[in-house]
C-alpha cells in the first residue's frame, strides 16, 4: 500500500528530515510510526498525503508514483486518505454533523447518502448523540474522535493519524487506538505516528522507528525476511 | 489500484448533478455566511451602492438634460432673407414650394412690415426708422428643418439648396448654439464615463479586499478542506459567490439609492418646470437600465473575487 523507496527530504535551509528511507506497509496493516520528536515522523506523513513532495526517491501510493502526480490531481489522492491530527484540525464554526459530512461533500454524496454515511461514522465512534452541536463545546477525547469521525466517513484505504493520542489521557488514549484497529479489522490500512511507547507496546502491532531522519527498526521489514 | 480507487463509488451523484447540487450549496451558504457577517457586509454593500449611485444618478441627471434638449432641436432654424425686389405674392409661392420640400418641416413667412414693426416695438430705433421713409427690410422665410441636428453635412446640403433659390438673397442657419448644447452634453458623457471607470475600480478594489479579508479570516477552514480533498475549485467557489452576493446586493442598492434620490428632487424640478411653462417630468433609471446596472455591478463583484482568489488562494497550502 504505502511504498517508500530511497526516499530524501531536505528542507530550505539544509535540514535533512528523512534520509534514504526505504520500507513498505502492505494493505490492509496497521503499523505504528515512532520515535522522538523531530525525528521526522511528521515529516514522512505529510509525504504521503502529499503535504510535502520528496526531495529525491519516490513514494508508491496503492502502486500509484506520488512524484508523477500533478499539483492538480492532488485532491483525488487526498480524498482516498483519512487524516488525523493532533489537534483535531475542527472546524468550530459549524456543528459536529457539518465537519464530519465535509468529506462527503467535496466528493459530492447525495443528500440522504450524506446523512447515512455521517449517522454512521458518528455511531462509530459512539458520538452519534452530538450531531447538532458545536465541537467547541466537546472535550478533548471527543472532538478527537470527531477528527476521527471525518476521517474515515468518507471510507478510505489509508488512515493516516499524526499524535493522535497525544493529548489525552492513558484511557482515552487506548479507546482511540482500539477504534484505529476496528477500522483495520475491515481491511483499511493505518498508520499512526505516535511516541507513547506503552500504548505501542500493548497494541502489539508492527513499529517503524526513526531517528534524525533515519530508519532505525522496521519490524514489517524483519517480518517479510522472516516470513 | 483498483480498490483504491473505487470505493466511493456507490452512491455518488453523477458527476454533472454533484456539479450544480454543490454550486447551488454554495449559492445558498455564501449567502449564509454574509448574513452572520451582519454588519461589515452591509458595510461593503453600501460602499459598492454609493461607489455605482454615483455614476448612475449622473447618468439620470444627463439623460434628463438631454430629453429637455430634445424640444431645443426644432428651434434650429433656416432663416431665408429674399431679396428686396421679391413681392409678397412670389414669397408666398415661394412658401408653397418649400412645403413640398421633404426636409424641411414647417415654413413661415414673415412679412415685411411686420417685421419692421416688431423691429421697431423691440430695438428702440423706431423713430431713426420712419425717417428712412420705406421700409428696408426683406421678406423672410422661417424653415424648419426636419434633419437631426447632429446631422450637420444633410443640413449644410438642404442650406445650399436654399441658396440657389432666385428669390434667396441669403440663407442663414441658426445652429451654433444646438451644436455648442450638444458637444458640451457629450463631454459630460465622456465625463461620465471617466466617473464609471474610476469608480468601477473602485468598487472592483472594494470587492477583492474584502474577500482577501475574507480568504485570510477562513484560513484555517481552507487548509482543512484542502487536506480533506477539495480541489482549488471547491474551495473558490464559496468565495467567487460571495463576491456575487456583493455585486449584486450592492447594484440593487445603487438602483434604491438613486430612485430615492430623485424622488427627493422630483418637486423640485416640477415647479422649476412649471415656472418655464413646461410640463417637464423627471424621469428615474428605466427598468432595462437598472436591470444593466445590477448586472454591471454583479460582474464587478464577481471579477474583483476573482481577482482576490487567484492572488491569495494558491498561497495557502496545508502545513
Amino acid at each position: 500500500m504505502i511504498h517508500f523507496d530511497n526516499v530524501n527530504k531536505r528542507y530550505p535551509g539544509g535540514h535533512e528530515a528523512l534520509i534514504n528511507l526505504s520500507f513498505h506497509i502492505p494493505r490492509g496493516q496497521m503499523a505504528f510510526l515512532t520515535g522522538h520528536s523531530g525525528a521526522g515522523k511528521s515529516t514522512l506523513l505529510k509525504l504521503i498525503a502529499l503535504i510535502e513532495r520528496p526531495s529525491r526517491g519516490n513514494i508508491l501510493l496503492d502502486g500509484i508514483n506520488l512524484s508523477q502526480i500533478k499539483n492538480s490531481k492532488i485532491p483525488y489522492i487526498r480524498r482516498n486518505i483519512g487524516i488525523i491530527f493532533q489537534n483535531h484540525h475542527l472546524l468550530y464554526d459549524r456543528t459536529v454533523f457539518d465537519n464530519v459530512a465535509l468529506p462527503l461533500i467535496i466528493a459530492g454524496y447525495t443528500h440522504n447518502e450524506v446523512g447515512k454515511r455521517v449517522r454512521a461514522a458518528l455511531d462509530q465512534v459512539g458520538l452519534l448523540n452530538k450531531e447538532k452541536v458545536a465541537p467547541i463545546t466537546l472535550s478533548g477525547g471527543e472532538q478527537q474522535r470527531v477528527g476521527i469521525a471525518r476521517a474515515i466517513v468518507h471510507k478510505p484505504g489509508l488512515l493516516l493519524a499524526d499524535e493522535p493520542t497525544g493529548n489525552l489521557d492513558p484511557e482515552l488514549s487506548r479507546e482511540i487506538m482500539e477504534l484505529f484497529a476496528r477500522f483495520n479489522q475491515v481491511g483499511v490500512t493505518v498508520l499512526i505516528a505516535s511516541h507513547d511507547l506503552d500504548l505501542i507496546g500493548q497494541m502489539q502491532r508492527p513499529v517503524i522507528s526513526l531517528k534524525d531522519g533515519l530508519l532505525v527498526h522496521d519490524d514489517l521489514a524483519e517480518m517479510t525476511s522472516h516470513g | 489500484m483498483a480498490k483504491f480507487e473505487s470505493s466511493n463509488q456507490v452512491a455518488r451523484n453523477s458527476p454533472v448533478k454533484a456539479y450544480f447540487i454543490h454550486h447551488i450549496r454554495t449559492l445558498i451558504s455564501s449567502l449564509g455566511f454574509l448574513t452572520r457577517n451582519g454588519l461589515s457586509t452591509v458595510m461593503t454593500m453600501t460602499v459598492i451602492a454609493i461607489a455605482l449611485a454615483l455614476p448612475s444618478g449622473l447618468y439620470v441627471f444627463l439623460t434628463n438634460i438631454s430629453h429637455v434638449s430634445v424640444g431645443w432641436d426644432n428651434s434650429a432654424q433656416i432663416s431665408l432673407f429674399l431679396k428686396s425686389d421679391v413681392t409678397e405674392k412670389q414669397a408666398q409661392q415661394l412658401v408653397k414650394k418649400l412645403n413640398l420640400y421633404e426636409d424641411i418641416k414647417t415654413v413661415k413667412l414673415i412679412h415685411k412690415d411686420d417685421a419692421l414693426e416688431e423691429f421697431q416695438r423691440i430695438s428702440g430705433f423706431g423713430e431713426a426708422l420712419e425717417s428712412l421713409g420705406k421700409n428696408p427690410l426683406p421678406h423672410v422665410i422661417a424653415a424648419q428643418p426636419k434633419i437631426d441636428p447632429q446631422r450637420a453635412d444633410k443640413i449644410q446640403h438642404l442650406l445650399k439648396e436654399l441658396r440657389n433659390l432666385k428669390e434667396v438673397d441669403i440663407a442663414q442657419l441658426d445652429l451654433q448654439w444646438v451644436k455648442r448644447l450638444y458637444s458640451m452634453l457629450e463631454i459630460a458623457h465622456r465625463g461620465i464615463w471617466v466617473i464609471s471607470v474610476l469608480l468601477a475600480l473602485a468598487v472592483l478594489l472594494v470587492v477583492g479586499n474584502t474577500i482577501r479579508l475574507d480568504i485570510q479570516n477562513r484560513r484555517a477552514e481552507i487548509e482543512v478542506t484542502k487536506l480533506i480533498g477539495a480541489t482549488n475549485a471547491f474551495i473558490r467557489r464559496p468565495f467567487l459567490y460571495s463576491g456575487l452576493w456583493y455585486g449584486l446586493s450592492g447594484g440593487v442598492l445603487a438602483w434604491i439609492l438613486t430612485s430615492i434620490s430623485i424622488g427627493l428632487m422630483e418637486n423640485s424640478v416640477e415647479q422649476l418646470a412649471s415656472l418655464y411653462n413646461s410640463g417637464f417630468q423627471l424621469q428615474g433609471l428605466y427598468f432595462n437600465e437598472a436591470m444593466t446596472l445590477i448586472g454591471f455591478s454583479c460582474s464587478l463583484g464577481l471579477l474583483g473575487s476573482w481577482i482576490a482568489v487567484s492572488r491569495h488562494l494558491h498561497e495557502i497550502e496545508p502545513s
